[in-house]
């Protein structure tokens, strides 16, 4: 038998981790990693809440966050090949066109 | 007892992903450990009972997602990161902010009031099979599941116009 909160407190630690990543890298594919990271905290907690509640509907929106992740990641790796196409970086320092 | 042992194990080996997808330099460690994060996740939900969601983890994320990232960074021949002033601000601002935030969660998921923070999860407590998610899906949720398909689409034409040349 394990708390719930201990799957809560994973969930949160794999998310703050995943906030720091995208605050520290500077790779924008590993930016994206770091945004992959956060879904995935999140889908541990609906995971854990669907088992605490008894209730499938989290597992459902599990599937729905996969999609809108997969989404995500294939427009997201779009967007990535034309950034490198045009300024030839992946650093996302250098990608400052739109900064004042 | 095992449910307790194989938490902590798996646990650790999701949280040690996470910390070395952010101490690697270069973007093909970080997607590894990534899918190491991934299918520890995997095991996680099995020990909850949500063996259709860790079957979809694993094909989905850890199988079409992850290699959709190898492949980007094989293709654009990424390396090491570098840094500069910017990302040194972004570390000083970043990691307090972090550690407010990690405090915060931590607060409040131990002073939580109600039923919720002393409830304990036997081994595979949620008890869905995938005929029940199927169930689910096709009537109470067959909107949003058809609405995702859309999306789907509208994704498939928008990397496709994205990713191609602008040499129309």
């Amino acid at each position: 038998m394990v708390p719930l909160s201990y799957y809560l407190g994973l969930s949160a630690v794999l998310f703050c981790l995943g906030v720091l990543g995208f605050l520290l890298k500077r790779n924008i594919v590993t930016i994206f990693m770091s945004i992959e990271l956060m879904l995935n905290a999140v889908n541990l907690t609906f995971v854990a809440f669907a088992a605490h509640l008894k209730n499938l509907d989290g597992q459902i929106f599990v599937f729905f966050v996969m999609v809108v992740a997969a989404a995500e990641a294939a427009v997201g790796l779009a967007i990535i090949i034309a950034v490198f196409r045009t300024r030839e970086t992946l650093n996302v320092d250098r990608v400052n066109l739109l900064k004042l | 007892m095992l449910h307790l042992v194989l938490f902590f194990i798996f646990a650790a080996v999701c949280v040690a992903g996470a910390i070395n997808l952010l101490a690697q330099r270069h973007p093909i460690s970080s997607a590894l450990s990534l899918i190491v994060v991934m299918g520890s996740l995997a095991v996680l939900y099995l020990l909850l009972g949500a063996e259709f969601v860790a079957a979809v983890q694993i094909i989905i994320y850890a199988g079409a997602i992850m290699v959709l990232f190898v492949f980007v960074i094989m293709l654009l021949n990424a390396g090491e990161e570098e840094h500069g002033i910017a990302s040194r601000v972004a570390t000083f601002g970043g990691l307090p902010a972090v550690g407010v935030l990690v405090a915060l969660v931590i607060y409040s998921l131990t002073h939580q009031s109600g039923s919720g923070a002393a409830a304990t999860l036997a081994i595979g407590g949620s008890g869905g099979s995938t005929r029940d998610i199927a169930t689910l899906l096709f009537s109470k949720f067959l909107l949003p599941f058809e609405v995702t398909s859309v999306l789907i689409l509208i994704a498939i034409m928008g990397a496709v116009v994205l990713a191609r040349r602008g040499d129309r």
